[in-house]
C-alpha cells in the first residue's frame, strides 16, 4: 500500500528542514524518526501528558497532536533548541539540574518547554502561573515541587543578569 | 496510536473549503485545532478520507466587539480570546469558562470553532454559547445561514451543520446592562480533564439591586450543554435573595438528565448540579452588585 507524500519545509531549531511525509505522521513522530531529534518524548499520543511539547511558533503546542504535514511553513523548537549555540545548557536546564528538578527524565523536555514558554512571555512569573503553565505536563517522579523550584531559581538568575 | 491513512488539503479560503466539503462530501472532515479530533482519529473512533486543513485561512481568525455582539471567527485560538482585554469586559464567561479549557498548550492550539463543532455536551465553550444564546453562522457553497445555539447543538458530538457546511463565525451577545455579572466553575477529576459537571450563570440588576436579567445553564448533564430559560426566568424582578437562587438551583438540579458512568453516578451529577449551580448564581450576583 502506498500513501500519498506531501512535501513540506519547516524550520527547526533554526535549520531549515524539509520533508516528504504521509499525512497522518504526527509532528513528533516526523521530529524523532526522521530528523533524529529524539529529545522530545512520546508519552499517551492523544494530549493527555505533555511529554511531546514543543514550541511551534513560539508558542508551547502537542507535537502529538499535530500532523507533521501542518507543520509546514512554520518554526518548531524541540528540547535541542533550548541550549545554548556551544551545546551548554540554558539557564532554565541547569536550574531543573540544581534543584533536582528532574528523575527519570521522562517527562523534562515538555517540562522544559512549556516553563521556559512561560519565561519568554512572562519572565518573573508567581508560583502559580508556573504552576498552571506546567498543568498539562504529567510529571510522575518528583511531586513537581523542584521543578516550579527550578522554574523559580531560572527567572532570578535571568533577572539578576 | 496511529490515525488511518488519509489525503490531506489545506484550504486557503473558506469559499475553497466549503467547495471542498462539497467535492469530498461525507468522506472529509475539517480540522481546525485538532485537540479532539486528533486523538479520535488516532483511535479511530472518525476515520476521514480527505482531512481538510483551515488553519491557515486568515479571514476565520479574528475577534470584533461591535455594539451589542462580539463577533470571533470560528479559527480563532482559544488563547487568542482569553487574552482579548476588551472581549472579557464585554462578554466576560468566555474568559471565566477558558480558564476550565484543557490547558495552556492545547489552548495555543484549540480553536473557538472547533469547540463548538466538536459539541461535547460536557465542554466549556459549548456551554457559554447555549447560555448566552450565541448565534453560530455557518457556510456553505450556496450561501451563509445563521442558527442558534439551541438549533446548532443537536446531540453528543452530533450538530445542525450540514456535510458541506463550514462554522465561520460565532456571535456573543453583549449585555448593555452596567450593573451585570457572571460565574463559571465545574468539578472535573483533574483541572483540565472534562467536566463531570459545569455549570454558568449571568445576572443584571437595576440601581435598587433587582434582578433585570437572568440567564443559566448545565454542562454534563444531558446529550447537549443545557441552558434554563424558564428558571431564570423566575429570578426576573426578585432581588436576589438567597432563597431563590436555591429555589433556581434545586430547579436546574431536577430539570437536567444526568447519565452514568465510571467517573460519577447520576445522582452524583444531579448532586452537583445542585451545589454548582448555587455556586455561580451566588458569584454572578456578588459581582453584579459590586460592578
Amino acid at each position: 500500500m502506498s500513501e500519498t507524500l506531501y512535501t513540506m519545509e519547516v524550520e527547526v531549531n533554526g535549520m531549515r528542514r524539509t520533508g516528504a511525509v504521509p499525512a497522518r505522521l504526527s509532528l513528533v513522530d516526523w521530529l524523532r524518526d526522521e530528523l533524529r531529534l529524539t529529545g522530545t518524548h512520546i508519552g499517551c499520543e492523544h494530549g493527555i501528558c505533555g511529554a511531546c511539547s514543543v514550541m511551534l511558533d513560539g508558542e508551547p503546542v502537542r507535537a502529538c497532536l499535530m500532523y507533521a504535514v501542518q507543520a509546514n511553513g512554520h518554526r518548531v523548537t524541540t528540547v535541542e533548541g533550548l541550549a545554548r549555540p556551544d551545546g551548554s545548557m540554558s539557564v532554565l536546564q541547569d536550574s531543573f539540574c540544581e534543584t533536582h528538578g528532574l528523575q527519570c527524565g521522562y517527562c523534562t523536555p515538555g517540562m522544559l518547554i512549556a516553563s521556559q514558554a512561560l519565561l519568554d512571555s512572562n519572565p518573573n512569573p508567581t508560583e502559580a502561573q508556573i504552576r498552571d503553565a506546567i498543568g498539562g505536563n504529567l510529571c510522575r517522579c518528583t511531586g513537581y515541587q523542584q521543578i516550579v523550584e527550578a522554574v523559580q531559581l531560572a527567572a532570578a538568575r535571568t533577572k539578576s543578569k | 496510536m496511529k490515525a488511518a491513512p488519509f489525503e490531506y488539503v489545506r484550504a486557503a479560503s473558506v469559499g475553497e473549503a466549503c467547495e471542498l466539503l462539497a467535492r469530498h462530501g461525507d468522506g472529509a472532515k475539517l480540522i481546525a485545532g485538532g485537540q479532539s479530533l486528533v486523538p479520535m482519529m488516532a483511535m479511530r473512533l472518525v476515520r476521514p478520507a480527505w482531512l481538510l486543513d483551515i488553519n491557515e485561512i486568515p479571514a476565520l481568525k479574528f475577534v470584533k466587539c461591535e455594539k451589542d455582539v462580539a463577533r470571533i471567527g470560528a479559527g480563532t485560538r482559544q488563547c487568542a480570546v482569553e487574552r482579548d482585554d476588551l472581549l472579557a469586559s464585554r462578554v466576560p464567561l468566555l474568559r471565566q469558562a477558558l480558564a476550565w479549557v484543557g490547558h495552556v498548550q492545547t489552548r495555543n492550539r484549540g480553536t473557538i470553532g472547533g469547540s463548538l463543532a466538536h459539541a461535547d455536551p460536557s465542554a466549556e465553550l459549548p456551554l457559554v454559547a447555549q447560555v448566552l444564546g450565541a448565534r453560530t453562522v455557518l457556510r456553505s457553497g450556496s450561501g451563509a445561514r445563521t442558527l442558534d445555539a439551541a438549533q446548532f447543538f443537536a446531540g453528543p458530538m452530533a450538530t445542525a451543520a450540514r456535510p458541506d457546511e463550514c462554522l465561520e463565525e460565532i456571535q456573543w451577545p453583549i449585555w448593555p446592562e452596567r450593573r451585570a455579572g457572571s460565574a463559571f466553575t465545574e468539578i472535573s477529576i483533574r483541572h483540565g480533564d472534562f467536566a463531570m459537571v459545569a455549570a454558568a450563570a449571568q445576572l443584571a440588576l437595576d440601581a435598587e439591586g433587582r434582578c433585570i436579567r437572568a440567564v443559566l445553564g448545565l454542562g454534563g448533564v444531558g446529550g447537549t450543554p443545557l441552558a434554563f430559560p424558564k428558571i431564570a426566568v423566575r429570578l426576573v424582578g426578585t432581588k436576589l435573595e438567597d432563597g431563590a437562587l436555591r429555589d433556581a438551583a434545586e430547579a436546574a438540579a431536577a430539570a437536567c438528565e444526568p447519565g452514568s458512568d465510571l467517573h460519577a453516578t447520576a445522582e452524583y451529577r444531579r448532586h452537583l448540579a445542585r451545589v454548582l449551580t448555587a455556586r455561580v448564581l451566588r458569584e454572578a450576583r456578588e459581582k453584579a452588585t459590586a460592578a
